[in-house]
């Protein structure tokens, strides 16, 4: 009896084990990737945002945004079509490890240009100049900037620059932070805060959602600038150097134009054109 | 080390971790002994609400319920327990981590009143005591003390699982500890000194609990 | 029903009556509580048809983001639960080992990983193992991590269990075993596990069902779950809440359905003689009836009684 139990223990487990194994191996090609593609070595691995309307989200089987648009024109003049991307989801956290382990090859997931950051990784760019602003009900005219926050719930992403930011800027706000803007944005919607903040293109891009259209604005009053680089491996200067040539073709051609308008426009959302297209800093 | 612990109020972050617990452990037994008090009364209506309770609670991950219930019950229900944003969120998080333990602590006590012997009862009832009465007085000491062990295991699982309320609010040691690496990069060091201030909170608790439930098992 | 719990007779007139209103009262305060959740919602426009009917009219909601993400957390939960049980196993085997140095061992690798929170196990491993050494390939990096604290964590959990179990066990059981003349491993082994096993069953199955759910902490080590997938699926459909909402859903009928699968299944091991329980009153089940002593466990019957006293 006794061993009859633990044979049929035993036999579980490795049944298990097994479905399990299989599951790896058929997996392997997206595993957590979700590729595109079925290019194996050949396709470059580039990190963006799964869940940010307007510069990098996923929708269905398909990515949209800025980023992706942007990651797209880059990786075709490095010779990667578009079925052969592989697209990885690039959580602000953890962007320095993906790009440091060679998880991926180059990220494009709103990812400013910091003199910290630049100590792990390297960026090719800029491709944009966004700049933190607040995102508030479209009937409340009480926000207008940072100085009216006073008494207001304000809401953002823990850990994230426009979190830190805004602390320094208005000591006294009351500030929920939450691990996805999505969630901020819900809250908003339904009256529970007030506005929330982070940069302007990210603010645009939920705007823009049919869920939101007229139901939200951004209020257009910029405190930052966030300097949108594509991250590589630190010290790849020939890399740098193909994406910057890629991007600026991408703004001589018109294309950086019409992606901006396509992904950013629909909300009524505008451009400081003072500042983009960008200047590209030198590669390192 | 001494950077970061002049930088960051790391004992200030353990504190509320502390808080955190306390609290949440307090919620989670009363929430639990209820919750088994239920599970076995003779009320039907009583035994459904209790174990829907379980199964609800019991089942669904804490970083979901974390923030269902600041996003969820605070901003779109609009039940706010205190006015500044933190200490709301604090709030919730202590009512989260007994709501959920509540489900295990119930769980533990029903194993507890498994190691009960059956004469037991049966000698409360002929002897002429109401449900509550035998419950009070036979069934609940001895369920204690059967349970002590798993109720052990319930209450450590509270003071680590308070790392997930950092999904709502920074105040405690993982939101600290993430908020460090977010500055200074993560180190061996940094997981280690949290690491360590967590063996030190839950490790006297474990070795309490075991040479308590050893003692403290009724004898048979 | 003529099952009936040990823990209360019979309702006379009077109890009948108070069970009535107290039915009464329960649901009741149900409904009204309900009614109120539903309100809200409604005034806050999480009720709105546009947020929820993608769960049912449009196919990519389940095919691109919730079953990849159930899938995943399976997956990591499958192969956790497997290691768990054999850490376990081996490790509580190890702290009632009569060799003292083995249980001394035994005794500080469980204490240590049953204090340490699993969230920062597995960003150690990610972030300070897996991705500075080449154990695992890029992609199953996260996997693995998840997996990592999720075995050692909640194999410690059983560790303990497989020790309180043979703890809770009369005395008599071990020493009828030696008296007849067994050593103290086969005491151990053919005696006090098998009893020990069935008997800390319910808590074991409410350990599988916590490292399902933990699972769910693998989204702060990029592994894509079914957290993670209903969080991008919120924002791609602006509906973050019933994506939530229905996640939780997802989990509660996933480890609801777990915990009823284990009960078959020790229901079929005690029915086979297996589960004739030593603790009088953990009893074994004839019918299956809410009003036992404890709810599910079922009700105990003479011939159980008989093997067991």
């Amino acid at each position: 009896m006794k061993v009859r139990q633990f044979s049929a223990i035993a036999a579980a487990s490795v049944l298990a084990l097994g479905l399990t194994a299989c599951g790896d191996s058929a997996s392997d090609g997206g595993g957590d990737s979700a590729s595109g593609g079925g290019g194996d070595s050949s396709g470059l691995k580039i990190g963006i945002k799964f869940d940010q309307p307007g510069l990098g989200l996923k929708e269905g089987n398909d990515y949209t945004g800025l980023d992706v648009d942007v990651a797209k024109y880059v990786a075709k003049e490095l010779g990667t079509e578009e079925g052969d991307i592989q697209w990885v989801q690039a959580p602000s956290a953890q962007r320095e490890t993906l790009i440091s382990t060679g998880q991926v090859d180059m990220i494009f997931a709103t990812y400013s240009i910091t003199d910290k950051r630049k100590a792990t990784v390297s960026f090719a760019g800029p491709y944009f100049i966004a700049g933190q602003d607040l995102l508030v009900r479209a009937d409340d005219s009480s926000i207008t900037g940072p100085d009216s926050l006073n008494g207001k719930k304000l809401c953002s992403v823990t850990g994230s620059t426009s979190a830190e930011n805004v602390k320094k800027e208005v000591p006294g706000v009351q500030l929920q932070e939450f691990g996805t803007y999505s969630e901020c944005v819900a809250a908003l919607v339904s009256g529970g805060i007030d506005a929330l903040t982070t940069d302007n293109t990210i603010l645009a891009g939920y705007a823009a959602q049919d869920q939101y259209k007229g139901k939200l604005k951004v209020v257009g009053n910029t405190f930052s600038e966030e300097r949108y680089g594509v991250g590589i491996k630190k010290g790849d200067t020939a890399l740098c150097e193909k994406i910057n040539t890629a991007l600026t073709k991408m703004v001589d051609s018109g294309d950086w134009q019409k992606a901006v308008d396509d992904n950013l426009g629909p909300a009524g959302f505008k451009v400081d054109t003072s500042k983009n297209p960008p200047k590209f800093d030198t590669c390192p | 080390m001494g950077d970061i612990f002049s930088n960051y109020d790391v004992l200030g972050a353990f504190w509320w971790t502390i808080k955190l617990s306390f609290f949440g452990g307090l919620g989670a037994l009363v929430l639990g002994t209820i919750a088994a008090i239920m599970r076995v009364s003779p009320v039907a209506v009583m035994r459904f609400i209790g174990s829907a309770y379980v199964n609800i609670f019991r089942n669904t991950p804490l970083t979901l319920l974390m923030v269902l219930s600041v996003l969820g019950v605070t901003y779109i229900l609009g039940v706010t327990l205190a006015d500044d944003i933190n200490q709301n969120a604090l709030r919730w998080a202590m009512v989260v981590l007994a709501v959920y333990h509540g489900a295990f602590v119930c769980e533990a006590l029903r194993s507890g009143v498994n190691t009960v012997p059956a004469g037991q009862a049966e000698a409360a009832r002929a002897v002429g005591l109401t449900f509550g009465q035998s419950m009070r007085e036979v069934i609940l000491p001895q369920a204690f003390r059967g349970s002590i062990a798993p109720l052990g295991s319930v209450l450590i699982a509270l003071i680590k699982n308070t790392t997930v309320a950092a999904v709502i609010v920074q105040a405690e040691a993982a939101g600290l500890m993430q908020r460090i690496i977010e500055f200074e990069g993560g180190s061996f060091l940094i997981f280690a000194i949290f690491a360590l201030g967590f063996v030190v909170l839950t490790m006297p608790l474990g070795i309490l609990f075991t040479s308590m439930s050893r003692r403290l098992a009724v004898k048979r | 029903m003529s099952t009936q719990s040990v823990l209360f007779d019979a309702p006379g007139p009077r109890a009948r009556r108070r069970h009535a209103i107290l039915t009464v009262v329960g649901v009741a305060l149900l409904g009204i509580l309900l009614w109120v959740v539903l309100r809200k919602m409604q005034s806050a426009g999480q009720l709105n048809p546009a947020l929820w009917e993608p769960f049912l009219t449009d196919r990519s909601v389940w095919r691109d983001y919730l079953l990849k993400g159930l899938w995943a957390t399976i997956k990591a939960a499958l192969i956790s639960i497997v290691l768990a049980g054999a850490f376990g196993l081996l490790f509580g085997i190890g702290r009632l080992s009569q060799i003292a140095p083995i249980r001394w061992f035994c005794g500080v690798v469980v204490e240590f990983f049953r204090a340490v929170p699993v969230l920062l196990m597995m960003i150690f491993a990610y972030f300070g193992i897996y991705t500075r050494t080449d154990l695992f390939s890029a992609s199953t990096a996260p996997l693995a991590a998840v997996v990592t604290g999720l075995t050692l964590y909640n194999g410690s959990v059983i560790a303990e269990l497989v020790r309180s179990g043979v703890f809770a066990l009369p005395k008599g059981q071990g020493e009828a075993g030696l008296s007849v003349g067994l050593t103290p491993s086969q005491v151990l082994r053919s005696v006090q596990l098998p009893q020990a096993l069935t008997a800390m069953l319910p808590a074991l199955i409410g350990q599988f069902v916590v490292i399902l759910k933990d699972s769910a902490l693998g989204y702060q080590v990029t592994y894509p779950e079914l957290l993670t997938w209903s969080k991008t699926l919120g924002s791609a459909f602006s509906n973050t809440v019933p994506a939530y909402i229905v996640a939780a859903i997802l989990f509660i009928l996933m480890n609801y359905a777990l915990t009823k699968i284990a009960t078959v299944v020790q229901r079929r091991l005690s029915r086979r003689g297996r589960a004739v329980i030593a603790t009088p009153g953990q009893v074994a089940e004839t019918v299956q009836q809410e009003s036992t002593m404890a709810g599910e466990d079922g009700v105990q019957t003479d011939a159980t009684k008989t093997g067991m006293r």
